[in-house]
């Protein structure tokens, strides 16, 4: 144990004086926060080369297996190369639904031939994969999807639209829910889940200007187009099970993700650092008592995440609900997050109404944007509605 | 540095057989019905179960061997008290541990005798209280020239069943701890509150004239006073915390057997939603009370402890209130009988967030703790 202690601490060292050396500086342009909001070609050429670069270097998919470009070491590492990208303020690494999603989904249910043929390019970044699940009339309720895909011959011809693709635009390859068997007597049975590729004829991604202003999401438009049937992953008629299994990596339930780190560390110190620059009534607005009482508010809520984390690696305190607090981490973290980062937004006296463009913003606007952008992650990935009828259902055992 | 820095949660082996078996008593030896049958008895509780828990030993569990404890540790009276809140078992646990805590911090070993008579299960309790506020210095109550005692005290936990009094008092303007025996004290001297909890007892206890068997002074007091009312925090916020996992699963069970409409009623958003953040808040209190189960110890409170105590305080009293509350209301027209069991948790919610400081009271105290640093 102190063994592993210690040489966790050696690679702690080892991988804060990398940083150090590797971390690029300002590009001088606009860096997405997350994963969400890549916009742009210059700044997908600039995260996929440093997600190349960190991947090289050996800190990337830390727990990953070697044969497919992983490090095979425990997940403790990954942990610490997550945290140092965000003690030093790293940019992000942006291959996020590869990464965290995909990647976790093939090592754990996928063929030796899909494992051999993707992982290894999703660490490198050299393929972005982008998740084609939700529709235009249907986001929350994504066992009624429409996108069709019908057998002909040696491939499938899908027709349909998605929505909210990030990095659709950009992607190679998308994690597809389209409807194999509209006669199946469940909805749910009629689904197939395809790796299938984006850069072929019959498939647009058109990009979505988001309420922050920028862009990073698409309408995925199907028309008429063929993939092959070896794209199918699992069985025809089995999509539900492999859509529902990334689910649970894309919000956290499951471990196995390559790194934790696909959007700026935003902390309550950030906050309190950010408002102690401010005044109210001619005094420092940390001494406001109805503020103060705010931050205390703020800073137990980020510490109960980290403990309700922390104690779900204590057996005896997790018998009464055994995955409560798991099935809970994105209901609590993102609400959490929203509300916080609105919080510093909106205490900024007058400037609180500057964003990003204005020499005078706080911080370039970043917490105006940092509020805004926030809002991925209390819709993507299942709304928080939604994550509160998962926790209703399926840790106190309501009704449907 | 981190705001949150001080993470650390853990539990004993020991700390978890002791969760086991609290809640394996407590469902045994005091179902719902024993308790109800208790609500309106002078004492609130059944002597023998008071009898048994003093044979397993729960009222030495915090105390050093030295003086006849089980030297486990405060941090193992937690589970202790999260168990006995989830069945909403009263008796005088918590007020002699308490009382055991102030002498133990205060005295050390000087006192071993007192504190060997309380593991053996003569029932303790701390007289804190001059009046309402538990943010004052409360030292109104005086020794007078030939050493009597001279003053009241309110609120004093489970008085009325008390074979020991410690007394906060003062003396020359320093804080002091007179030890007095129920024996000293007349019948009249002792007026009962009626409580909005009825598995809880209070009164209020006219020392004038009382001699003390021993009086505690020395520097160690002010400290010993401030962490025991830190620790009164950090396990009533563990008994709230039971009480809260006790009362949401009385809600969800409500939810998944009553139909209004054609429907079961919790297949309502309305109703669901709300039931979400009472687990929520109930699974925080849960990990702010273990992490002050972990961080606090026989020497004086570290700064991280005193912040795990308040918050833990604050986490619990906020979702009990709201459960308690939503608890009746979730329960319609039979929710506000008598007969629902919401009765009983949300009595003891408005009991609960007042002892040992509310929300409010610990909320400004972290403030600082936490921003003027």
């Amino acid at each position: 144990m102190s063994d592993n202690k210690a040489a966790l601490s050696a690679f702690r060292k080892e991988v804060a004086a990398w940083m150090a050396e590797n971390v690029p500086a300002d590009p001088g342009f606009l860096l997405p926060l997350t994963f969400l909001e890549v916009g742009t070609e210059q700044q997908l050429d600039f995260l996929r080369e440093w997600q190349h670069k960190l991947w090289s270097a050996g800190y990337l998919g830390m727990h990953w297996p070697t044969e497919y470009g992983g490090q095979g070491a425990d997940p403790a590492y990954q942990y610490v190369v997550d945290k140092e990208l965000g003690k030093h303020r790293a940019p992000i690494i942006f291959n996020t639904i590869g990464l965290n999603w995909v990647g976790p989904l093939l090592l754990d249910m996928g063929t030796d031939n899909e494992k051999a043929q993707y992982i290894k390019n999703i660490l490198s970044g050299e393929e972005i994969w982008c998740q084609g699940f939700s529709e235009p009339d249907h986001g929350s309720d994504l066992g009624a999807v429409q996108t069709r895909a019908v057998r002909d011959g040696d491939d499938y011809v899908v027709n349909g639209s998605k929505i909210w693709t990030t990095l659709g635009n950009y992607a190679d390859h998308m994690i597809l829910l389209a409807r194999t068997n509209p006669q199946a007597e469940r909805k749910y049975d009629g689904l197939s889940f395809f790796l299938s590729p984006m850069k072929i004829d019959g498939v647009e991604a058109h990009p979505i200007r988001k309420v922050t202003g920028e862009y990073g999401f698409n309408q995925t438009f199907f028309t008429d187009a063929r993939i092959p049937a070896s794209c199918l992953m699992g069985e025809d008629g089995g999509g539900w099970r492999v859509a529902m299994k990334t689910l649970e990596y894309e919000r956290g339930v499951t471990a196995g993700q390559a790194s934790g780190y696909w959007g700026l560390t935003i902390q309550v110190d950030d906050m309190i650092d950010a408002l102690s620059k401010f005044e109210h009534d001619g005094e420092p607005l940390l001494s406001d008592p109805i503020v103060r009482d705010d931050l205390v508010g703020f800073i137990m809520e980020s510490k109960a995440l980290t403990l309700c984390g922390r104690r779900m690696a204590v057996p005896a305190l997790n018998s009464d609900y055994p995955m409560g607090l798991a099935l809970s981490v994105k209901y609590r973290g993102t609400e959490y997050e929203r509300r916080m980062k609105q919080y510093t937004a909106s205490k900024q006296g007058a400037q609180s109404a500057l964003y990003v463009g204005d020499a005078n913003a706080v911080s370039g606007g970043f917490w105006q944007r940092a509020y805004f952008s926030n809002f991925g992650a209390t819709i993507g990935g299942g709304t928080t509605q939604v994550q509160a009828n998962i926790i209703a259902e399926h840790v106190l055992g309501l009704p449907k | 540095m981190s705001l949150v820095q001080n993470v650390a949660i853990s539990v004993t082996e020991e700390q978890g057989m002791l969760l086991d078996v609290a809640r394996g008593f407590v469902r045994d030896q005091a179902p719902i019905e024993a308790i109800r049958s208790q609500l309106e008895t002078d004492t609130g509780f059944d002597p023998a179960i008071w009898q048994t828990m003093v044979e397993m030993g729960w009222t030495g569990i915090a105390l050093p061997d030295s003086v006849g404890g089980a030297g486990m540790g405060v941090g193992s009276a937690v589970p202790v008290f999260e168990a006995l809140g989830g069945g909403l078992l009263g008796t005088p646990l918590l007020s002699t541990t308490l009382a055991g805590q102030l002498v133990w911090r205060a005295a050390g070993e000087s006192a071993a005798e007192w504190l060997g008579r309380l593991c053996g299960g003569t029932v303790g309790t701390v007289a804190f209280l001059d009046h309402a506020d538990w943010g004052a210095a409360n030292m109104g109550v005086t020794l007078d020239a030939a050493g009597k005692l001279v003053g009241s005290k309110h609120f004093v936990a489970d008085a009325g069943v008390a074979d020991s009094f410690v007394v906060v008092a003062s003396e020359a303007g320093m804080p002091v701890l007179a030890l007095v025996e129920r024996t000293a004290i007349g019948d009249s001297a002792i007026s009962d509150n009626v409580l909005i909890d009825l598995t809880k007892r209070a009164a209020n206890v006219d020392f004038t004239g009382v001699m003390p068997e021993q009086v505690l002074r020395g520097e160690a007091v002010a400290a010993a006073l401030r962490d025991t009312l830190l620790l009164g925090a950090l396990l009533t916020a563990a008994e709230t915390t039971g009480a809260a996992g006790k009362c949401l699963a009385s809600i969800t069970e409500y939810l998944k057997t009553r139909k209004q409409f054609g429907k079961l009623i919790g297949s309502y958003q309305a109703l669901k939603h709300p039931t979400v953040d009472i687990y929520v808040g109930m699974e925080n209190a849960r990990s702010f009370v273990y992490h002050g189960a972990t961080v606090v110890g026989d020497e004086p409170l570290s700064t991280d402890a005193e912040i795990a105590c308040r918050m833990a305080k604050v986490a619990a009293d906020d979702v009990m209130v709201f459960a308690g509350d939503r608890s009746v209301q979730f329960h319609g027209g039979f929710g506000f009988t008598w007969e629902c069991d919401s009765t009983l948790f949300i009595r003891r919610a408005q009991w609960a967030q007042q002892m040992y400081g509310g929300a409010i009271h610990h909320r400004k105290r972290l403030a600082t703790l936490l921003l003027d640093t």
